[in-house]
């Protein structure tokens, strides 16, 4: 990372007789530039090499062989585009799968965040001791193990659990019917796993929010709804995005809650696959394309969207 | 009329529903640490304090804990003073990669853990290095490091910096500067960003899974284990974990609460 003078932000004076700085100034503020350089430069070295790295080291070993007669695990070097087309065609409806799964559980998980952080941050804003509880609570679910959380789910919505015995008592479930090991139940674990990523931005938009803008609304005779969609929702939106990012990114590429609220025949997504065509198959390049496949995918549909309904606050 | 009224329920209603569907499962959790369960952890047997009085007796949960509190340690610390750095060089100087500076930050926040995780086992094994403590401990400081960035970032864009001026003014010396003036005032968002790590780090099990060879973590070990079924103790374990976070968060708001009540009096 080489170093150039500061300049104040916007200003780009083109010639140096618009430079009204001493000598001394100048020489001062490349120094401070040098010495910044040496605070970025230990960081940056280490993305560089523990993230930048890897995905080219993954993207060439999505193109590897395996040799005639080589041992399991003994891979060289090629450009075998084909690998590609192999996973992509079996593995394609569980790609598909993951997807739909992801924005299921961010839709519902927006349903519900949404009112919640509504109470918290705008309800209760007039209650500082009961909205420091629940603020509290909102993040309580960071302090405890998600696989453990995710293994709860597993025994309330067991066949002998309260919730499937009472939806089989009002008939919503039918008497042989199963809630684990479906895509009902990855699905809920999904959206129970990521709300308070995103509850926790839009949070902080809403407490942003100015309530004489909707006594504003109100006095202008807006029904309730056209003030939400008109006035609350508008200053909701950097939270409402970043939370759709912060669910949805990692959920498509999550395998712990099909892993184990899931059954092996129709909710395996796309990170149980990778996993074990790394582990069990010992598939590296099949593995390296999947994974490459899913970041592709996910980085196209967040560009989209992004350029749909970014804000600046954010990216 | 109507609308209003369902306004007015709808969302104390929603809002209270959504806390119970966020709590019940950590309840659950702290409820079956209690369980008289044996090996498989699944039904309710009957109430004891056994495995409250003896955390360490199914094999590997200490052990697994203590690996994960080192891990969680070390790329904490790690993380935070290379972010905290790369924060303040960020704001405070221009440069000209600043956009891809910018990108390489955003970028691992923005990719699935699967494949961070896929991309660093692919790096090691490539480099042919040992899987195991280190792997792990390089992992975690990678994704910790970002969020540090994104945290201490906003809070020294925030910074007043006539603060510092004024401290020139006296002639204070840059190391002073920093250490009397910036640093005490940065210092509550760089605490927030490594207990943020530490929590990241304690609880990930995607990318540890992935570069962790036979070392074994807490969140691996009850991913592991659930295939037979979770001992108690691992659930007196998360408890405890859960118990601890909380009393340390109350005591943050205290000590907050306490020195806003005492700037008021004072002003």
């Amino acid at each position: 990372m080489s170093t150039t003078t500061p300049l104040p932000s916007g200003t780009r004076p083109t010639r140096r007789s618009q430079d009204l700085r001493s000598p001394e100034e100048v020489r001062a503020e490349k120094k401070r530039g040098r010495m910044g350089a040496w605070l970025i430069l230990p960081g940056m070295l280490y993305l560089l090499l523990f993230f930048a790295l890897p995905v080219v080291v993954l993207l060439s070993m999505s193109l590897f062989v395996k040799p005639e007669g080589g041992e399991i695990g003994e891979f060289v070097p090629a450009w075998k585009w084909d690998n590609y087309l192999i996973v992509w065609n079996a593995y394609w409806p569980v790609l598909v799968r993951s997807f739909v799964f992801a924005l299921i559980a961010t839709v519902v998980a927006l349903l519900i965040a949404f009112p919640m952080a509504y109470l918290v941050a705008v309800r209760l804003r007039n209650y500082a001791l009961l909205k420091g509880i629940l603020l509290v609570l909102l993040i309580a679910p960071f302090f405890s193990s998600f696989i453990l959380r995710t293994q709860a789910w597993k025994q309330i919505l067991a066949d002998e659990g309260w919730v499937a015995q009472g939806l089989k008592a009002v008939a919503i479930l039918p008497q042989d019917g199963h809630l684990t090991a479906t895509p009902f139940a990855v699905v809920c674990g999904l959206t129970y796993n990521f709300l308070p990523f995103m509850m926790l931005p839009i949070y902080a938009s809403l407490d942003r929010l100015d309530t004489r803008l909707l006594e504003a609304a109100s006095d202008l005779y807006a029904p309730p709804a056209t003030t939400f969609f008109r006035v609350t929702l508008p200053q909701a939106m950097p939270g409402v995005f970043a939370g759709t990012l912060l669910t949805f990114i990692p959920a498509a590429g999550d395998y712990v809650n099909a892993a184990l609220l899931g059954n092996n025949r129709n909710t395996t997504m796309i990170g149980q696959v990778i996993d074990s065509r790394f582990f069990r198959v010992v598939d590296y390049p099949g593995a390296a394309s999947l994974s490459v496949i899913l970041m592709v995918a996910i980085l196209i549909l967040v560009l989209i969207y992004i350029r749909r309904f970014g804000t600046k606050e954010l990216f | 009329m109507y609308s209003t009224r369902f306004g007015k329920w709808f969302i104390p209603v929603v809002g209270s529903l959504a806390f119970v569907y966020l709590l019940v499962p950590i309840a659950y959790v702290f409820v079956f640490s209690f369980n008289d369960g044996g090996k498989t952890n699944l039904q309710w047997r009957g109430f004891t304090w056994s495995n409250w009085t003896n955390p360490c007796g199914a094999p590997q949960v200490c052990q697994s804990l203590v690996n994960s509190l080192s891990v969680g340690a070390v790329a904490t610390i790690i993380a935070t003073v290379l972010g905290t750095c790369v924060a303040i060089g960020l704001v405070r100087y221009t440069f000209r990669f600043r956009n891809t500076a910018d990108l390489l930050i955003i970028l691992p926040l923005a990719t699935p853990e699967v494949v961070l995780g896929a991309s660093l086992l692919a790096q090691f094994l490539n480099l042919g290095w040992e899987l195991g403590y280190w792997t792990v401990i390089i992992a975690h400081v990678m994704f910790c490091m970002s969020f540090v960035i994104v945290t201490v970032r906003a809070r020294v864009a925030g910074l007043d910096p006539r603060l510092e001026e004024a401290a020139a003014d006296l002639y204070a010396g840059p190391l002073q500067r920093f250490w009397r003036i910036t640093f005490p005032m940065l210092l509550p968002g760089i605490v927030s960003a490594a207990l943020l790590s530490f929590a990241m780090s304690f609880d990930d099990f995607i990318i540890t899974n992935f570069n962790s060879g036979t070392f074994t973590t807490f969140p691996k070990f009850v991913y592991v284990a659930a295939a037979r079924g979770i001992p108690a103790q691992a659930n007196v374990i998360g408890s405890a974990m859960f118990i601890v976070a909380l009393l340390i968060v109350l005591v943050g708001q205290g000590i907050s609460y306490r020195r806003r009540k005492a700037l008021a009096a004072r002003a």
